[in-house]
């Protein structure tokens, strides 16, 4: 790795174990938030001062185990092999002590020199947990430090005892467990048989390996097939011979009686006075009494749609007032570029390119932040868990997980979310069949930008019925995601569920400091890394709406038409609005947005869509609210601005090739169709260039399909 | 003593787990989470809609759908 500095210290530990609380207490400023190569798991860097130098911390992504199933697992199991840091800080959760041992138990079994925080030793004290940290820590011949991350308690011992352990400089010391009678014996032979051969040795201790083909691992035995295929396919043998033999004499497996000997390892790790238990263990604890309220068959789902409801209303009312700063900010920006530029194209690439695009970037990020703040409380008080529990019920019906509600509320499952923070919480997903599910589908919920086209076209055609017909649309589109889900699942994404095994955290009070880190953190990914993209395409769709221009001699019919208005007449004002408006939209449909917009009359004639709407629909996707002021160009009404949507609606009402049937297939077009591209390239960021340009296509169709089938459908009903 | 599948177990019930059936990922996953033969645990409660459940084990709660649950026996006191 590039930036592999000397002292390099990696972070592991559960999830919910403390460890980014105690990652954002020892590191400063000084950090850096990235992705693993390759897959969108968080890489935190930071940088410490210790009396000597200078430790460089990487936090891996939390896990139970460093087995290969999870990306996160084989990250963190990767990282250690190829970038070898000097030691491993191992967080473990002193109150769930058991469990996050099987987690040492695995690093130490790798040989990578480790020192364990003993964290939250408070808690375990306020449930009678008493841990004698001297005895456990000479049983495991390694540093173990008592810490409570949320008060910084034990940081500096713990980064002293780091300290002195990188500068020891110490060989990888493989801890070796005994597995019984059954698995030790061939173990062995396996382990001689890499160790003689030298099998893969330059970077892992040979038992580990010879361990790692007796659990079928399948990162570790590719590995090995491309380095030496015989020794590869014998020791693949060795374990296929025990595995037959356990499943004849104990119907158990090799991993299962591995996995045993761990956790057998642990117990006895812990015997004999090293973890003591004061009072009962099974006494309710305040956070079980929470859960007997908060997951209660009544109140649990009704305090959950309060919540949830405070989210959504959180995340929307309170960012109004900064994104209204930045609205005003920039349309003064815009009108001062306007008035001090000289025109023509370089004018407008400044104000409707640049200025436009920056401020549809900048635009998203109070909504994120509220966001991202909002879902900070509720995964790090536990409560987000608690959602995922009493929903999956509902949600696998449709392939999709518990978890996957934050992201269609947010995306506008209450009508007027947005779908670029609601992809970004689907980060909460573990699962990534379900993950990539509700990427695809969140966009299909009503978002604040679709509500002004829709209101537009209600208020032409339904205005008789305005709020009946606005939750009807909200139904909808639930159904539509819901199902569509499905679909994909069933087809495209099909396969079993991943396995739900949710750890209900002990429910706790989050602190402000890390709330803030947390949200911060990820508004400011979104910016750097989708931000440039959105810029970048929002100019490429200006250049489409505005290139080629009018050719030099319909410019001169307007500019003579111009001329023969009488300067200060009574009307001239109006006419000559008349003419620019004429003209901006013969320049629209010259361009070649408008060009793309007649050709596919071709096929829209299905859906009742003429060229004006189908040139609106393309800029839509560079931005779903850009739809009126297109159409509004389409149909010679001036550039209107954002929420002025009255003479447009007028207009459209008084067309007679117009009819709520084509309003109604127009609206659920726009409900569905691709993602606007800011929503695109957060969905690549979270997953792949692949799903990014899947969701813009599928979701077109689906549109088009959905829509002409309404639109036709209506039609041979007698209802256009 | 009687052997029963954790599906079967009610609210509050204790058990020791007997055996998980499970092999490949989800057999290591339950595994991982410290499910293994010998493991005390409490029935703590189930979702709203009876799926997933919750279990208590190893001073922490976990929560694992009624198919994963279906891996998993018991052993429980006779009532």
């Amino acid at each position: 790795m590039a930036h592999r500095g000397a002292n390099l210290i990696a972070l592991a530990g559960n999830p919910n174990c403390g460890k980014t609380t105690l990652f954002n207490a020892i590191t400063g400023e000084r950090r850096h938030v990235g992705n693993y190569p390759g897959i969108t798991v968080e890489k935190k860097e930071g940088y410490c001062q210790v009396d000597g130098g200078q430790i460089q911390l990487v936090d891996l992504p939390g896990t139970y185990s460093l087995t290969a199933y999870s990306p996160e697992e084989l990250v963190a199991r990767n990282y250690l092999i190829q970038d070898r840091p000097d030691a491993v800080i191992n967080i473990v959760d002193s109150s769930n002590i058991e469990r996050n041992l099987y987690l040492t138990v695995q690093l130490l079994e790798l040989g990578i020199p480790v020192l364990i925080a003993l964290n939250m030793v408070d808690m375990a004290a306020a449930r009678g947990l008493e841990i004698n940290v001297e005895e456990l820590a000479r049983r495991l011949r390694l540093p173990v430090i008592p810490t409570v991350a949320r008060t910084g308690r034990g940081k500096e011992e713990l980064l002293e005892a780091a300290w002195r352990l990188v500068q020891k400089d110490a060989v990888w010391a493989p801890l070796y467990i005994s597995y019984g009678p059954d698995i030790d014996p061939v173990l062995n032979k396996m382990e001689a048989l890499i160790g003689s051969a030298g099998f893969l040795t330059d970077l892992l201790p040979a038992r580990w390996t010879a361990l790692k083909y007796l659990e079928t691992d399948g990162e570790v035995i590719r590995k090995g097939k491309e380095k030496d295929p015989a020794l590869s396919g014998k020791l693949e043998e060795l374990a296929e011979q025990v595995s037959q033999h356990l499943q004849k004499t104990l119907d158990s497996y090799p991993e299962a009686i591995i996995a045993d000997h761990r956790y057998g390892f642990i117990t006895a790790l812990l015997k004999g006075g090293v973890v003591k238990q004061s009072h009962k263990a099974d006494r309710l604890y305040l956070s079980d009494q929470l859960d007997r309220v908060l997951t209660n068959r009544f109140f649990g789902p009704l305090l959950m749609m309060l919540i949830i409801y405070a989210v959504y209303k959180f995340t929307f009312t309170y960012s109004k007032v900064p994104v209204g700063w930045l609205e005003a900010g920039f349309s003064e920006l815009g009108r001062l570029a306007d008035s001090s530029l000289p025109p023509g194209p370089f004018k407008s690439l400044i104000v409707s390119g640049v200025i436009d695009g920056v401020g549809g970037v900048l635009g998203f990020v109070p909504l994120i932040l509220f966001m991202f703040f909002a879902i900070a409380i509720l995964e790090d008080t536990g409560y987000l868990a608690r959602v995922a529990y009493m929903l999956d019920r509902v949600f696998r019906t449709f392939g999709l997980h518990g978890s996957s509600v934050m992201a269609y509320i947010i995306s506008g499952g209450i009508a007027g979310g947005c779908a670029v923070p609601g992809v970004l919480a689907a980060r909460t997903l573990r699962s990534p069949r379900e993950r990539i599910a509700t990427l695809i589908t969140a966009p299909f919920m009503n978002c604040g930008a679709k509500l002004p086209v829709f209101a537009m076209l209600i208020a032409a055609f339904f205005s008789a019925k305005e709020a009946q017909v606005m939750f009807l649309l909200t139904i909808l589109s639930w159904a539509a995601a819901l199902l569509i889900a499905k679909l994909i699942r069933s087809t495209i994404l099909r396969g079993p569920s991943t396995p739900f095994l949710l750890e209900l955290p002990p429910y706790r009070l989050p602190t402000f400091k890390g709330l803030l880190i947390h949200t911060w953190e990820r508004a400011w990914q979104y910016i750097r890394k989708a931000g440039t993209i959105i810029l970048a395409i929002s100019i490429i769709f200006w250049a489409l709406m505005s290139f080629p221009g009018l050719p030099e001699t319909d410019r001169k019919i307007y500019d003579e038409e111009r001329a023969s208005i009488p300067a200060g007449g009574p009307d001239s004002q109006a006419r000559l609005q008349v003419v620019d408006n004429e003209e901006a939209q013969a320049a629209l449909k010259n361009s070649i947005a408008g060009r793309i917009g007649s050709g596919l009359t071709l096929i829209t004639t299905v859906n009742g869509f003429d060229w004006r709407t189908n040139v609106a629909l393309v800029s839509g996707i560079a931005a779903k609210e850009i739809i009126i002021s297109t159409m509004g160009t389409a149909y010679s009404l001036g550039r209107s601005r954002r929420g002025e949507q009255i003479p447009l609606s007028r207009r459209l009402a008084a067309d007679s090739s117009w009819t709520p049937l084509k309003a109604f297939s127009l609206i659920i077009f726009i409900m569905l169709y691709a993602p606007c591209f800011a929503t695109i390239t957060c969905i690549i960021r979270e997953s792949s260039w692949k799903w990014g340009l899947f969701s813009m296509v599928f979701n077109t169709l689906t549109a088009f399909i959905v829509s002409a089938l309404v639109y036709r459908g209506g039609l041979w009903l007698g209802l256009g | 003593m009687a052997i029963v599948p954790l599906r079967k177990m009610a609210k509050g019930q204790k058990g020791t787990i007997h055996r998980v059936t499970a092999s490949g990922e989800i057999g290591r996953r339950i595994r991982d989470m410290g499910l293994v033969p010998g493991t005390p645990f409490q029935v703590q409660g189930r979702a709203p809609l009876k799926d997933p459940v919750a279990i208590r084990l190893r001073n922490f709660t976990l929560a694992l759908r009624n198919n994963e649950s279906d891996f998993i026996e018991a052993e429980v006191e006779e009532v």
